[in-house]
């Protein structure tokens, strides 16, 4: 359906008229022109686009986009998005979710949405910080962390998006800097394409209440050496002069510098996010050294609506029902006169 | 080979009501089912109720195991289950002790004996043996030895374990059954040779051992003469016998077909409302979409996410699942998307009594949301009727752009009744508002001058690219919007257009006493029960100065509401609850004085107290 019949757009196609109402200075502002870079490219009409979010700073991003939108409640984009997708899979729908929309309160759908492989996307704005609400500890805040709900320091234990991901059976998960607009845009569009539900973690900053939580990662000075960009078929390699690698020793990810101890460019493990076995992905998305980013994993699978679909066209060229009246009046019926 | 053999002159009667009962395993819903279908199709009307175990398997002979199924016919009109019974068949101990208070006094009970071993009277709590010591006298007692006759019938049918034996008993008591009541065996016959066309031994052993029964009562002493009902006078055409729940599904099947639209279905299980969920999935052939989410706001959710997409979208639940989807339901409202949430509702409040009926969520349907957010409430009032409503509630929802919540409950859902099949064709016409050719200026709320509906402009439609969203909105642009004064505009705007649903819907009609002294006033599932104590009371005794209205219309209520109050000295408002339809009427109606008749006992009405309480009142 691509392709060849599409409209030619540029980024400016995408933008609505409304104001944006971030704070100066938010990664928000990053991701929303990364996705007005990123859809030109996807080959998919304006109109076939629909942005679903829930409650937060991040959900008032569909009002920016000049699309169909739905800026719906607290947590519950999911369901909403599954609903518009099962009703038109021709459709390009796309979940904008925060920490605490995905994790907290709406953690339930979010591992549903992510179990039954749906042809949808999922950008979930990571601040480890509830902004809208002005700064509670979210379900990612680090143990320590003092915020407007944990004064002398968060005492709950956070999980990892990607790794909770990843327990309910994601096929698709990336995780990308808010400060990295090349490779975001480069991202949506691989998870536009990529059949199944796709999963893109932000490390997003939050200038006001959680100001500089990834810049030890994410910071341009420190982000070669800190993060890993992975890339499908590629050796693991990071590092400013690309010197550094990983490698699997036992059970555990290993960083080894090239050249050093007999290691080669060989040894260094290859980036395979096609596996179907999540092991090595979750391995990644746990390594606090370097970080993992880029497309952790992209397993091709059957998706909903292709089961669905299927089901439905065997059920309908098998069945005596076309009409109502078939069904109302088979069986036990009678007559009074 | 069915029967058709000499029998003693029957004796006429109007109706009868029999209710089988015995473990969850002695076959008593087929039983059941089979009876009204026969004479269903003999042309009786009939009215029935199922009565299953909450526990999926009960142990055996156990009290809470019991499955019981009763049901009505009548050589003139039916409209419920009935209160007592006119004829108990027990199969056991504990379904003798629990169901024998139904029975009337001086009526007959047949007793499989066989079943009243200690073990089984242990487990239903008996320390004597109730056929033995004098606890039936007052009863006609038909003691039947029906394990031992059932195993006699069939020692000749090669292939039969002993477990199809004794299951096949039930066969024997409907048999017994069949004679009593002057029925033929051919239909039951007929749904042998269909449903086992594969194990001919099973068509054997079930025609023996139905004809054995049959033949038993022909032959015992004990039944002097049969029974028989006439045919009841019904509007020709063609029937058959629907169950609420499968009601309601083809009623929004209906709508989907006569709409053209996709139907979708986003629910979660819960009783008594899964049933709709279990028949739409079904129905793949007519390109039903039925998701069943991870719980009710899921659930709702992803309808509306359907109707955004331009889908007939509904939402099945009951009572505690209305509770959860109440604030998706908001949404819903508040960004003006059709959406059809049935409610079918039973026992609360909490978990509640989730297998008895009750009409106590009206004021949540209502009111149930924060902020200010009215929906069209509606309610259906028989099993059959379900069909009607279930399609009003897709048109309303369509034609208006709102959601509506259609309340049903457990006793007309579970409960079954003919059916005059309506075909689509001859149902009402179903507009919706969905856009098509993009004109500048357009706006996502824009509304229709008359009604105050917005339009609909789904996703792959171009030029139509919109946001809508949760926050208030501005009434024009539709763009967010804080300002106080649009707040309040929108506020009221929300609240007519639910409003002028009033000139969408028909006059309420008044049965009976057009005027006069009493109006008896209900709402939803008690139409059954009240129309026939009114009834009652009119032809019977001789009264004519009570008239019934029954509302199906809730919110908004029919134009004529007010003029038909004033046309009676005094208002009685009958339902299942404490007072909720009461409340809503005293708040508009202030004029009027409304009198009560509450239950909350999770059962339905029965006849004598809503005719001594009406009587106190004439
Ligand atoms: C039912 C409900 N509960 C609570 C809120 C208040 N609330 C709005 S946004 C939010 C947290 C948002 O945090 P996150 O999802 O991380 O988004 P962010 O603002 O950080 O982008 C909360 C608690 C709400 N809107 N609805
Ligand atoms: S509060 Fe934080 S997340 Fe929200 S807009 Fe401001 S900077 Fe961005
Ligand atoms: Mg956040």
């Amino acid at each position: 359906m691509e392709a060849t019949a599409v409209k030619k757009y540029t980024y400016k196609d995408f933008v609505s008229d409304q104001e944006v109402r971030w704070c100066p200075g938010c990664d928000d502002y990053v991701i929303l022109n990364s996705m007005q870079k990123a859809l030109p490219e996807m080959g998919v009409e304006k109109e076939n686009v629909v942005f679903v979010s829930g409650i937060g700073c991040s959900s008032r991003f569909p009002y920016y986009m000049n699309t169909y939108g739905v800026h719906s409640i607290h947590g519950r984009a999911p369901g909403i998005a599954t609903g518009v997708k099962l009703a038109n899979p021709d459709l390009s729908v796309w979940i904008i979710t925060g920490d605490g929309d995905a994790t907290a309160i709406g953690g339930n759908h979010f591992i549903h949405v992510l179990r039954r492989n749906i042809n949808l996307n999922i950008v979930l704005f990571n601040n480890e910080i509830y902004g809208l609400t002005k700064g509670q500890f979210s379900p990612t805040s680090v143990v320590g962390q003092k915020t407007k709900s944990s004064p002398y320091g968060n005492t709950q234990p956070p999980f990892s998006p990607g790794e909770l991901a990843l327990g309910a059976n994601a096929r698709f998960y990336a995780r990308i800097g808010g400060n990295n607009p090349k490779a975001m845009t480069q991202i949506f569009i691989e998870a536009h394409r990529f059949k199944g539900t796709s999963l893109i973690e932000v490390l997003q900053n939050c200038v006001i209440f959680n100001d500089g939580c990834f810049t030890d990662v994410t910071d341009k000075e420190v982000k070669d050496d800190k993060q890993i960009y992975l890339e499908h078929g590629k050796p693991m390699i990071f590092g400013k002069n690309a010197e550094k690698g990983l490698v699997l020793r036992g059970l555990k990810l290993e960083v080894v510098t090239i050249g050093e101890n007999g290691i080669t460019e060989k040894d260094i493990l290859v980036h395979d996010a096609k596996e179907k076995d999540p092991t090595l992905h979750q391995m990644l998305i746990r390594l606090a050294y370097p970080i993992a980013t880029g497309i952790v994993r992209a397993f091709d699978d059957v998706t909903l609506e292709e089961r669905e679909d299927e089901l439905t066209k065997k059920i309908k060229a098998g069945s005596k029902y076309k009409k109502t009246d078939d069904l109302f009046f088979s069986g036990e019926t009678y007559e009074v006169k | 080979m069915s029967i058709e053999s000499i029998k003693p002159a029957p004796k006429e009667l109007e109706g009868v009501v029999i209710r089988f009962v015995g473990d969850s395993g002695d076959g008593m819903q087929l039983t059941g089912t089979q009876f009204t279908d026969t004479s269903a199709m003999f042309g009786n009307d009939v009215s029935t109720f199922p009565n299953y175990p909450a526990e999926i398997r009960a142990p055996q002979g156990s009290l809470y195991g019991v499955s019981g199924f009763q049901v009505h016919i009548g050589s003139v009109e039916v409209s419920t289950p009935g209160d007592s019974v006119d004829l108990l068949v027990a199969m056991n101990p504990a379904g003798l002790k629990t169901n024998l208070y139904a029975l009337k006094k001086g009526h007959t009970v047949i007793v499989d004996k066989d079943a009243f071993t200690k073990k089984n009277l242990e487990k239903a709590f008996y320390e004597t043996n109730p056929l033995e010591d004098g606890s039936l006298d007052g009863y006609h007692v038909i003691e039947v030895d029906m394990s031992t006759l059932t195993k006699e019938a069939l020692k000749d049918v090669d292939g039969l374990d002993n477990k199809t034996i004794t299951r096949s008993k039930n066969m024997f008591s409907l048999g017994m059954v069949y004679w009593m009541y002057h029925r033929s065996t051919e239909h039951t016959i007929d749904f042998f040779n269909k449903k086992f066309k594969s194990k001919p031994e099973l068509i054997e052993a079930n025609t023996k051992v139905l004809n054995a029964g049959y033949y038993y009562a022909e032959t015992l002493e004990l039944i002097s003469n049969s029974y028989t009902i006439s045919p009841a006078k019904m509007v020709p055409g063609t029937y058959r016998i629907i169950m609420g729940n499968t009601a309601t599904a083809w009623g929004l099947l209906a709508a989907s077909e006569k709409s053209g639209l996709e139907l979708f279905l986003g629910s979660y299980p819960i009783t008594p409302a899964t049933d709709i969920l279990h028949e739409l999935v079904k129905h793949k052939h007519f390109g039903v979409k039925a998701f069943q989410a991870e719980d009710e706001i899921a659930g709702i959710c992803s309808a509306i996410g359907a109707s955004f997409a331009g889908d007939l979208a509904i939402t099945t639940t009951s009572g505690p699942g209305l509770a959860l989807k109440g604030e998706a339901l908001g949404l819903a409202m508040m960004i003006e998307l059709p959406l059809v949430v049935i409610n079918v509702q039973r026992g609360g409040p909490s978990t509640g009594l989730p297998t008895k009926t009750e009409q106590s969520d009206l004021l949540q349907a209502m009111y149930g949301r924060n902020g200010e957010s009215p929906v069209v409430v509606i309610a259906a009032s028989t099993p059959a009727d379900c069909f009607n409503y279930a399609y009003e509630a897709a048109r309303l929802a369509l034609e208006h752009m709102t959601p509506v919540i259609l309340l049903t409950d457990g006793y007309i859902a579970n409960g079954s009744a003919p059916w005059k099949i309506q075909s689509v064709a001859d149902m009402p016409e179903i507009k919706n508002r969905k856009v098509t050719k993009f004109t500048e200026n357009w706006h996502p709320y824009k509304r229709d001058a008359k009604t105050l509906a917005r339009e609909w402009a789904v996703p792959g439609t171009s030029g139509f690219e919109h946001r809508v969203g949760g926050l208030e909105k501005d009434s024009v642009t539709g763009n967010v919007s804080y300002v106080p004064e649009n707040h309040e505009t929108m506020t009221h705007t929300r609240a007519e257009k639910i409003r002028l649903v009033q000139n969408n819907i028909p006059n309420l009609k008044v049965e009976f006493a057009q005027q006069g002294d009493l109006l008896v006033v209900g709402w939803g599932g008690t139409y059954g029960t009240l129309h026939s104590a009114v009834k009652q009371i009119t032809e019977e005794e001789g009264f004519n100065n009570i008239g019934f209205v029954h509302f199906n219309y809730i919110n908004p209520m029919p134009k004529n509401t007010e003029e038909i109050f004033a046309k009676f000295k005094k208002i009685i408002v009958c339902e299942l609850n404490s007072g909720q339809f009461a409340f809503i009427l005293k708040a508009n109606f202030g004029k009027f004085d409304f009198q009560q008749i509450n239950k909350v006992q999770g059962l339905p009405f029965s006849n004598d107290e809503l005719i001594q309480k009406f009587k106190q009142l004439l």
